[in-house]
């Protein structure tokens, strides 16, 4: 018979008073665990998101804002950065700080947003977005783990690609039509008819915020605006493509995807869209094509490219003026994880700390209290031959087990709420969140309970190694 | 000799800080596999020498030699650990833990012996004394005879060489008042421990040979100013 076991059948003996106490500790544990699991989560989102990435160019603003807005599809685009513009950065041949020469560029693939459909986000790009990875490993599959259909083509503009999450919550298929607002919200709004567009695609859960964005190819996205442009401007006679031409049209943009590879001008997949100066294009299109930022995938193999580059980007000027801001994303979603909300956590973390160490004083009370009751049989073990240490050795295993045992039935509670309301979160923001996503940091708990366990059962323990035998026994049963 | 007490005194502080004497023994002893029988009126400090002798309460001079031990030179870490191993207690309230079954009160006291908890000794004890149909009965669940019978178990759990028992049948209705002794007297010879029992029950007492009276060899007793009650036996 086991110390573990005397301290199980004492906390047995008051099962009522055990029982409320360890659930007070299980309450506090599991919002321990909440806390740690959900900021986890939400880190993790954070980072797998940033990580498809290793620039993000947009016009001269906010960096936190072109990284939330083009990445997380968050609040409002810094601005626009005219087409040509876009095309004589990406063909602009940098001199580094080594005294090289260079097309910098390995991947650029261009992002406009701005527009929506039932509350998600509309983002305007082109099939090559689908070809980088999204994270280390991570692929975008459109005929495994989920996914259907296929990428959208470069030469079919009314092509869509949708996230995982807007399949589900917007109930949209493969085939269905759709057409965006042109701002983003669900509100109602004014919006002028346009020409519509065609999910041909649905990836499978990335993980990432692009699960709950829809994709729609940039030509389509452009000639959507210039049709409301002309719409606006009320001018029938334009030379403006319209929504049924274009959509079978291939002369608005090459069948074939120009290769991008490093140091090959233009090293962007939008060299391979209609280009507004060809004479494909009315010239006036120019004015509506812009973009809001541009995702850059470097070259790993040239660190000192890579560290150079951003600022490179930043004294370029056009016309005199700064036109561009590049920004590592990584950089910029550890500034907001550690700045708001690492500190957002900490509070909560500091919060749901003190809930456990109330709950701990709460096993003191307990246990303190029972004392007095349990002096008798604290004397009869001492009588039939229990140290003074071994008594206290059962009190503070108590006060362990309480501690213990509350603190896992908190951590099944709290995986269990977040399995319950994980699909609700995922639904709701894309980010994925299950009853088995556990943190290492969890197993501090353990040592954590033991100590804060040992430090509350010590008055009681004392108690119990002070108890005077021959008087507790004398004392009436 | 399995019990030696030799000019054993002990007495408690009273709230005004002065002593009140309870024991002043200059000697008394008991042989291996004795029986006997202590007794003598209530508060005559019975049980205040049966907790000396245990190593419960220390003397305050004089010394208390068990199975050859002198357990007045021990620490009480050392004293614990001789009483879970060489002394049994019966005790007049019983003394179960209410939160462990019979078989678990038995096993409990070998666990503060040598650490190795024998289970079919438990059992075989139990069944020896009628309760091997009660192992997994609570206490409360048990009936005053059956919890006296289980505390007698647990007594002789470690195997001593010394039991003590403190008014064994007080609390026992007087249809099972006999069976206890008898089960007591029985267990002992064979088990070959010798047996302390006190008692101020006369009927028990007359079927001892050795019948000892406290006041006899207590000198705390025999001195004319003498009014001395031990808390403990109050």
């Amino acid at each position: 018979m086991s110390l573990w076991l005397i301290a199980w059948r004492n906390i047995q003996q008051r099962s009522l008073a055990s029982g409320l106490t360890a659930l007070s500790m299980a309450l506090g544990v599991a919002l321990v665990a909440a806390v740690l699991v959900i900021h986890g989560v939400i880190d993790r989102s954070f980072r797998r998101g940033a990580q498809g990435y290793d620039l993000v160019i947009g016009p001269k603003g906010s960096p936190m804002q072109l990284v939330l807005n083009t990445v997380y599809y968050l609040g409002d685009p810094v601005g626009k950065i005219p087409y040509e513009h876009y095309m004589e950065l990406i063909s602009h041949r940098f001199q580094l700080p080594d005294g090289r020469v260079a097309l910098p560029f390995t991947k650029c693939i261009p992002v406009c947003m701005g527009g929506s459909h039932l509350g998600f986000p509309l983002v305007a790009t082109t099939p090559e977005f689908f070809e980088l990875s999204f994270m280390e490993g991570g692929h975008y599959e459109f005929t495994r783990h989920g996914g259907q259909g296929r990428n959208m083509e470069i030469g079919n503009p009314w092509e869509a690609v949708i996230g995982p999450v807007v399949a589900k919550a917007a109930n949209l298929k493969l085939g269905d039509q759709f057409q965006p607002r042109h701002t983003t919200g669900v509100e109602e709004e004014e919006d002028h008819e346009h020409h519509p567009f065609t999910v041909v695609g649905i990836f499978a859960p990335t993980g990432t915020p692009n699960d709950r964005a829809i994709f729609v190819n940039i030509e389509g996205f452009w000639r959507m605006h210039e049709h409301d442009h002309e719409q606006d401007t009320d001018s029938p006679g334009s030379e403006s493509v319209s929504a049924g031409q274009s959509g079978s049209s291939a002369s608005t943009a090459p069948q074939k995807p120009v290769p991008t590879e490093h140091r090959q001008p233009p090293s962007s997949s939008s060299a391979s869209l209609s280009n507004p100066s060809s004479e494909h294009t009315p010239p006036h299109h120019a004015i509506q094509r812009a973009i809001s930022a541009v995702l850059v995938r470097l070259d790993e193999s040239d660190p000192t490219l890579n560290v150079a580059l951003p600022r490179l980007i930043e004294d370029y000027r056009i016309g005199g003026v700064q036109a561009f801001q590049a920004v590592h994303p990584s950089v910029e979603v550890a500034k907001l994880l550690e700045g708001i909300i690492g500190n957002v956590q900490l509070v909560l973390l500091i919060l749901a700390i003190l809930v456990v160490v109330v709950a701990g004083v709460g096993i003191l009370v307990s246990i303190y209290n029972s004392m007095n009751e349990r002096k008798r049989d604290i004397a009869i073990m001492r009588a039939l031959g229990a140290s003074r240490l071994t008594v206290m050795m059962v009190i503070l295993l108590e006060s362990i087990l309480l501690s213990l045992g509350g603190g896992a039935v908190g951590v099944v509670l709290s995986h269990g709420l977040i399995g319950i309301l994980g699909p609700i979160i995922t639904e709701h923001t894309g980010v994925q969140i299950s009853a088995l996503q556990f943190q290492l940091s969890e197993l501090v708990l353990i040592p954590g309970l033991i100590v804060l366990a040992s430090i509350v059962g010590y008055l009681p323990a004392v108690a119990a190694y002070r108890t005077d035998v021959a008087k507790a026994l004398a004392a009436s049963p | 000799m399995v019990l030696q007490l030799k000019e054993v005194k002990k007495s408690f502080t009273e709230p005004d800080g002065s002593p009140l004497p309870i024991l002043d023994i200059p000697w008394f002893e008991l042989g291996p596999g004795e029986q006997m029988v202590l007794v003598g009126p209530s508060g005559c400090g019975k049980t205040t020498l049966l907790h000396v002798i245990a190593g419960i309460s220390r003397p305050d001079s004089g010394h208390v030699k068990v199975n050859g031990w002198d357990i007045t030179l021990m620490t009480e870490a050392e004293v614990d650990r001789f009483r879970a191993e060489t002394i049994g207690y019966v005790f007049q309230t019983f003394n179960l833990l209410p939160g462990f079954t019979a078989l678990e009160n038995v096993m409990l006291g070998m666990r503060f012996g040598r650490g190795r908890v024998d289970r079919n000794r438990a059992k075989y004890l139990l069944e020896r004394v009628g309760l091997g149909h009660r192992l997994h009965h609570k206490p409360t669940a048990l009936s005053v005879g059956e919890q006296q019978r289980v505390s007698v178990a647990r007594a002789l759990a470690n195997r001593p060489k010394l039991i003590l028992a403190d008014e064994p049948t007080a609390n026992v209705d007087a249809g099972h008042q006999q069976q206890i002794v008898d089960l007591l007297r029985k267990t002992c010879q064979e088990e070959k421990v010798a047996l302390l029992i006190v008692t101020h029950n006369m009927e028990v007492a007359g079927q001892f040979s050795r019948v000892d009276r406290l006041e006899d060899f207590n000198l705390v007793l025999k001195k004319p100013s003498s009014s001395s009650l031990s808390p403990s036996d109050q």
